[in-house]
């Protein structure tokens, strides 16, 4: 087991799926020279070739096209978007051409491509280098959504969306990129639609997503010395969604917080709680509590942006106000 | 107007060839006036884009494309992939909504798609077609196998800035791909003239990207094919991209709710003077090719088009158990456990 940062586990997720399948490509604005602006993709034009691994233009919508060109004719691009505000420049080509086109024509045309891009706050970049987007994919059926929290699920969980035959969105938390984990030796792939249980506790249920996950599990920490046991799920997948884990869990504990990062209408974790009031409404024991950013752009101040994004200390606030 | 493929006598495409492109002409003239014939029987339900007029185009690269070859049409896409094979009944079937069409009735007119014959699909957002082509190129590249990639796309299109990042991308990476503006005169109602910096809307953009304009008669099957022949060649040898502008009218309005009676009478007069067919059919006579054999082209023409409706309107209506399929690859449409 190697102590890996989360951009070198994202380098390796890559490495290790071109090492393996040839018909693995990868494309996107500063990557190959340069090894990504994050440095998340350091070493790979150096291992794979100027041929596989290729800088762009400064063109979303080219970037994107070509990748779905590429993987209707037996190409497995994988596309990096620098930033997930820059989505919105070719959201054309994921929501309109790459989301629909299997559907439309009824299973004759196959878009396995990933389209990975560093997504979230916490970097004081300002309110169009912030956002939390994933809620946008995740709005759009023929899109899979993942979005990991540890060096281990961003290689694993990018290995899986890179062996998917359908098209996957991999929303890197931007603020992770430093954090070092352990990574499996050897072959590491995920399966895409598992949420995991990071902890166990009887009183509430948790789910986070990316960077919330390590806030919540310190808040974990801090309630469980004021006598609170938190169960906390990491949600990693979007779509695929693993209910049957996070509403178990809601069963077990009779209480539902989501922790998301993204402003407060329409985040995923509104639909967890819709799902949760449908199929847990009985085992519930208190109101479904969604912490979120308010519903505002992401302001660039330090001291803003730490007081919009949900913090440790308001997780623990919320939940043991709620539950007390 | 300065054309560099500029040729009218046809005296260097075989007979075989010439008749090819013009039975292709007429049928393809065949299912679009079907087409509008069923929209007014009120069995073509949705919007409907006809290319009455614009045949030659499609007719002219099909012939000259090579059976693996890729095109990418937009939503007035009808003739462009019946013009590679596709089957016409499933296409007036995918028109009518049945089970039996080519997309079984899930894409529509504005999205007719036959992967089997290189067909790889007619894109409803203006401009989101030329980026994937690219991509198909792309993929052609590196995998070496020799396929070239041809997006057509109207006039309108090169206003829209996936235009201007899908021919960048194409000529920085040398891709071969081949990108044809049927230049009809009109962005859907306006002017194409009256919303553009330049003269002519592609040609007068390739110095930009280091391309040679081409400007050429649309309306003119000889031209279109040698055009085909010379741009398909120069990308499957390596050479790169090129950019062809082909002038061209629409015989009708933009969708089936315009009429277009914004068009001046006496424009319309000069460029139905100019119609495809009509002009290709006397070339070919006076190049001594029998009116019999043309007539047999069109009766044949006529019967195909007869067939396919009949086909079509036979079929059931669409599986609704389709409605939750092919969401994903598996089949179906499950985004939970």
């Amino acid at each position: 087991m190697a102590e890996l940062s989360f951009r070198e586990a994202v380098a390796a997720g890559i490495a290790q799926e071109m090492a393996r399948d040839e018909t693995v490509y990868f494309i996107g604005e500063d990557v190959a020279a340069a090894g990504g602006v994050f440095k998340a993709t350091v070493g790979l034009l150096e291992r794979f070739g100027p041929e596989r691994v290729r800088d762009t233009p400064i063109s979303e919508q080219a970037i994107v096209g070509a990748a779905m060109g590429a993987a209707m004719t037996g190409l497995r691009p994988i596309v990096e978007i620098m930033f997930s505000d820059f989505l919105a420049t070719c959201w054309d080509m994921i929501a309109n051409q790459v989301a629909k086109t299997r559907y439309m024509t009824d299973g004759q045309v196959s878009l396995p491509l990933v389209i990975r891009t560093a997504n979230g706050g916490g970097t004081r970049f300002g309110a169009q280098h912030s956002q939390s987007l994933e809620n946008w994919a995740m709005a759009v059926p023929g899109l899979k959504v993942v979005a990991p929290s540890t060096p281990a699920d961003a290689k694993g969980l990018l290995a899986a969306a890179i062996r998917d035959p359908d098209p996957v969105l991999v929303f890197e938390q931007k603020s992770l990129y430093g954090v070092k984990g352990v990574v499996p030796d050897g072959e590491h792939v995920e399966r895409l639609g598992s949420a995991r249980v990071l902890r166990d506790g009887k009183d509430c249920t948790i789910v986070a997503l990316a960077a919330m996950v390590p806030r919540s599990l310190a808040a974990a920490s801090q309630l469980a010395a004021i006598g609170i046991e938190a169960t906390v799920v990491d949600v990693r997948s979007l779509v695929p969604l693993d209910t049957r884990t996070i509403l178990g869990a809601v069963r077990k504990t009779g209480r539902l917080f989501t922790v998301e990062e993204n402003p407060r209408l329409c985040g995923w974790g509104a639909e967890i709680a819709s799902l949760a009031a449908d199929e847990c409404f009985d085992d519930l024991d208190g109101p479904i509590v969604r912490i979120t950013t308010p519903h505002v752009p992401l302001p660039a101040a330090d001291v803003l942006e730490d007081a919009a994004m949900p913090s440790v200390e308001r997780i623990v606030e919320t939940v043991s106000r709620s539950l007390g | 107007m300065s054309t560099t493929v500029d040729r009218t006598s046809g005296a260097e495409i075989d007979r075989p060839t010439r008749l090819r492109l013009y039975q292709l002409m007429v049928e393809l003239r065949g299912f679009e006036q079907r087409a509008y014939e069923l929209f007014l029987e009120n069995l073509v339900r949705g919007t409907s884009h006809l290319a009455l007029g614009q045949e030659a185009i499609a007719a002219g690269y099909a012939v000259a494309m090579r059976r693996d070859d890729y095109t990418f049409c937009t939503y007035r896409g009808h003739g462009h992939t019946l013009a590679r094979g596709a089957s016409m009944a499933a296409a007036m079937a995918e028109l009518l909504g049945r089970r039996n069409g080519m997309l079984h009735g899930k894409g529509g007119s504005m999205h007719l798609t036959d992967v089997a014959h290189g067909a790889m699909g007619s894109y409803a957002i203006v401009g989101a077609h030329l980026p994937i082509a690219a991509g198909a190129a792309w993929s052609a590249q590196v995998r070496k196998s020799g396929q070239v990639a041809v997006c057509f796309f109207g006039d309108g299109t090169t206003n829209i800035g996936a235009f201007h990042e899908a021919l960048n991308l194409a000529v920085v990476w040398k891709l071969p791909v081949v990108f044809v503006c049927e230049n009809n005169q009109y962005m859907e109602y306006t002017p194409i003239r009256s919303v553009t910096a330049v003269e002519h809307p592609a040609a007068g953009r390739a110095a930009a990207y280091g391309l040679d304009p081409i400007l050429v008669d649309g309306n003119d099957a000889d031209v279109m094919y040698d055009t085909a022949r010379v741009t398909i060649a120069r990308a499957r040898a390596g050479h790169g991209p090129s950019l062809v502008e082909a002038l061209t009218y629409r015989h009708g309005g933009h969708s089936r709710a315009d009429p277009a009676k914004y068009r001046p009478e006496a424009e319309v007069t000069a460029w139905l003077e100019r119609d495809p067919i009509p002009r290709y059919r006397t070339r070919l006579l006076e190049a001594g090719l029998p009116e019999a054999d043309l007539q047999a082209i069109e009766s044949q023409a006529q019967a195909k088009v007869d067939a396919a409706t009949e086909e079509a309107r036979n079929g059931p209506p669409a599986d609704l158990a389709g409605i939750e399929r092919q969401v994903f690859s598996d089949g179906g449409s499950a985004w939970r456990n």
